[in-house]
């Protein structure tokens, strides 16, 4: 995606996003407050995050590779144990990876 | 200085904070630096703006950004009725409400006892976040603009450790770790046969099955109804400690 196309899929997704929200509030509460659309709700989140996790981590141009970014997120996941805030997890995990790379692993 | 609105800035620095990772990566990932901001000011939710630039980052259609984007973002349809009931708006200040109502805001809001509380919770929190979290979308997408190569920085591994952060207090119980689990091995198998983004589209259909079948057994044993009611007391927990 580039130029005009990503334009138009970052606002038609910025839209989207925001009718989900307005939805919740001018919908009949009782529509929303069921425990399995909640439940359901929670899984897709947690199923979407975790396979960004996966996707993010451990492929590149389709392909499964396994190189240093696995230890920076194992690094991450020690600061999320840790009971670090966000923006320290993050920075463990680049700060990590960095660093195998200049010592010359992918 | 109430002790909702003293909840509602701290909760807004410590978010409006990690504005600086979304902006540095999106930029890494391919966005330029407005359409960086048009994400934090228009979508503004987290999640969200991560999964779009995951799947933007990793040459994903533009069907499946928009898709990822919009199937994490379900959960606010979920604060509404949650929110509604607190704020009691009418007119064109529902649009307002509706644009602030994120994971924070409801939390903070749903979490005060008094009506007046509630109301400035939501509000301070949902106002507070808006705005640190686009002005730290911007020193973010700006600094992420000159550094070089993002992978020398392992920022490819910061974006990972991103989705890995917002995930992890969502994993409080077995079904949620479970489908996790499930969810990772889904999008690894079929990365290597599908197009970019469509594996974790996948990811989130066998989310839906389980969602939906787990009610449908009626033989389900004791164990599964006991994990189920944990794991709903988990989130209302969950909800009403912001930050967690």
């Amino acid at each position: 995606m580039k130029g005009a196309v990503l334009w138009l899929a970052v606002v038609a997704a910025g839209v989207a996003t925001f009718a989900i929200k307005l939805v919740g509030h001018l919908l009949p509460r009782h529509w929303l407050a069921k425990p399995q659309v909640a439940r359901v709700a929670a899984l897709v989140t947690v199923a979407l995050l975790s396979a960004l996790v996966a996707v993010q981590a451990a492929t590149r141009g389709g392909h499964v590779v396994l190189d240093s970014r696995l230890a920076g997120l194992g690094a991450a996941a020690v600061a999320l144990v840790a009971k670090a805030p966000f923006v320290v997890v993050v920075l463990v995990a680049a700060v990590v990876t960095a660093l195998l790379r200049w010592a010359g692993l992918p | 200085m109430s002790s909702a609105v003293r909840q509602a800035v701290s909760v807004a620095l410590a978010t409006g904070l990690y504005g600086v990772s979304f902006g540095a990566l999106s930029v890494v990932a391919g966005l330029d630096v407005w359409q960086t901001m048009a994400l934090s000011l228009v979508m503004f939710s987290g999640g969200s703006q991560f999964a779009f630039i995951g799947v933007a980052g990793s040459g994903g259609s533009p069907g499946a950004a928009i898709a990822t984007a919009a199937l994490v973002g379900l959960r606010n349809a979920l604060y509404g009725p949650q929110v509604a009931p607190l704020i009691e708006v009418t007119g064109p200040r529902r649009l307002l409400a509706a644009q602030l109502t994120i994971d924070e805001s409801t939390a903070v809001g749903t979490a005060q006892r008094d009506p007046a509380a509630a109301r400035a919770g939501f509000w301070w929190t949902g106002a507070g976040v808006f705005l640190l979290w686009n002005a730290f979308t911007l020193v973010g997408a700006l600094v992420g603009d000159s550094a070089g190569d993002p992978r020398r920085y392992g920022l490819d591994a910061a974006a990972a450790a991103a989705f890995l952060a917002l995930v992890w207090p969502r994993l409080s119980n077995r079904t949620a770790q479970a489908v996790a689990g499930a969810a990772v091995v889904v999008a690894l198998s079929t990365t290597p046969v599908l197009p970019s983004g469509v594996p974790v589209l996948l990811a989130a259909a066998v989310a839906v099955l389980v969602g939906v079948l787990w009610r449908s057994r009626p033989a389900a044993a004791v164990t599964d109804a006991v994990a189920s009611h944990q794991s709903e007391g988990a989130s209302v927990r969950r909800v009403e400690e912001p930050g967690s």
